[in-house]
């Protein structure tokens, strides 16, 4: 066999392993990212495999049925990703300066901050409503499938060598406050401050298998959604739909849309530029 | 088609996309490094080229007869089915978005329909994936070092890469031209 055909080879085999490794996962532990668009994953795969050090995907496969410590590390590989405070600062001034005022109007709010991952974005929100003083009468949901990223969203500690960007996004965020107030620096690392996070119930959820939880005024669902192929991402955005209030808002990353999507009329586009989204009547 | 470039990448692209005809049907996937709040390439290519230029968008179908450039700051992928997806994954060589990441999810959708070509560039981004897609089958084609604008990017290509053809930026948009009318 000559070396190309045995490349071509292995790559439909491939084909046929990272399917049913994705099974397993599911089968065993209700992990599922069987609907996740298949070319990240893979990528994501052939890093985990390379660094666990196994042969095939069918070895690492016997592994994560086997060995329940394997899911915390494939979950590492397969879901976190690392994201900014005040990521796209255009996008936080759009909710400070358009959505904030109706949502000022409401006596008490909830906001879901859905797929938060280390919590950049969760804490971003609750220094924004700090600024606006909406934080002591708002509950924040943040939710993840993956207990290390949820763990370290409530800890709310960062490598300090990342504050320099997150100060430069707040501020252009139109920050009212010095990203300063929120954390203490020390042993290399920014400490945020915990009342922060004393309006924020971090919790478990997953948007391919779970049902909603609760009505919110705001949901923030960002960069998530581009991991998963389209039919994932109609659910998703059913799951939305349905928590969200008429005139409830929802923010998408900066190259998400709902213009693919078979839910699209049951939204308006608020500020189409920052994927800002208000439900309708329908 | 998947083309990839970083330093020089306008020029070069500016003598072959604008040579390719109205009626051209296979479609265009590419990255060129730019800085996360970089240019406008799409906005550019628009106005020089006779077919249609867009910023890729994540889910959308790859349509004959139009130009996909990747959004700054996002890889660019292509599913098995043929559609695009974006990824926020690591950069890969400090890029993002990155060639590596193009030309591999292209070559497994594509196989050896695919076309693969590495134009002028500093790093070595783009050399792994030119790999990827040779051994699916597909066509490789690299920039002259000679006459590129930046040699690192087709010389690494070409030294990773044995089977990858050499040519010139005329050569490549005759064979452009060549490969649709076969």
């Amino acid at each position: 066999m000559d070396a190309t055909l045995g490349d071509a080879v292995s790559e439909a085999i491939e084909d046929i392993e990272i399917p049913l490794l994705l099974e397993a996962l599911y089968r065993r532990y209700h992990y599922d990212f069987r609907h996740y668009a298949r070319a990240s994953i893979k990528r994501r795969l052939h890093q985990a495999r390379e660094q666990l050090g196994f042969a095939s995907f069918s070895a690492m496969q016997d592994a994560i049925l086997q060995d329940p410590a394997m899911v915390p590390r494939m979950l590492n590989y397969l879901t976190v990703q690392v994201s900014d405070m005040f990521r796209d600062p255009s996008y936080f001034r759009a909710i400070r300066e358009t959505v904030i005022p109706h949502l000022r109007t409401y006596p008490s709010l909830k906001m879901w901050i859905a797929g938060c991952s280390n919590g950049e974005e969760v804490h971003s929100f609750a220094i924004l409503l700090r600024e606006e003083g909406l934080l002591d009468r708002t509950m924040l949901y943040a939710t993840d499938i993956n207990p290390a990223a949820l763990a370290a969203a409530s800890a709310g500690v960062y490598p300090l060598d990342r504050i320099k960007a997150f100060t430069t996004n707040h501020q252009r965020s139109g920050g009212k406050s010095s990203l300063s107030d929120y954390y203490t620096a020390a042993y290399g690392r920014a400490v945020f401050d915990k009342s922060l996070r004393s309006r924020v119930v971090f919790s478990d959820h997953s948007l391919v298998t779970d049902a909603v939880f609760a009505e919110c005024q705001l949901i923030s669902c960002r960069n998530v959604m581009i991991y998963f192929d389209r039919p994932l991402q109609d659910r998703a955005i059913g799951l939305f739909r349905d928590s969200l209030p008429r005139r409830g808002f929802l923010g998408l990353g900066s190259k998400e849309s709902l213009r693919f999507s078979e839910h699209n009329r049951a939204f308006t586009e608020f500020v189409s530029d920052e994927r800002i989204y208000q439900r309708n009547d329908q | 088609m998947a083309i990839g470039a970083s330093a020089g990448a306008i020029q070069a692209l500016s003598r072959i996309l604008p040579e390719l005809p109205e009626q051209y049907r296979i479609p265009i996937l590419i990255v060129v490094h730019v800085p996360a709040d970089g240019s406008d390439l799409p906005q550019l290519f628009r106005t020089k080229c006779r077919l249609a230029v867009k910023e890729a968008e994540d889910k959308e179908p790859i349509l004959p007869g139009t130009i996909y450039f990747a959004p700054p700051d996002y890889h660019l992928l292509v599913e098995p089915d043929r559609t695009i997806s974006l990824s926020l994954d690591a950069p890969v060589l400090y890029s993002r978005p990155s060639i590596d990441v193009l030309f591999e999810s292209a070559a497994d959708a594509y196989g050896a329909d695919l076309t693969g070509i590495i134009l002028t560039g500093a790093n070595e981004d783009g050399a792994d994936g030119l790999v990827a897609v040779a051994q699916a089958g597909g066509v490789a084609l690299v920039e002259d070092p000679a006459e590129a604008f930046a040699k690192a990017m087709p010389s690494g290509a070409l030294a990773r890469c044995p089977q990858a053809t050499r040519l010139s930026l005329d050569a490549i948009t005759a064979r452009l031209l060549a490969i649709e009318a076969s």
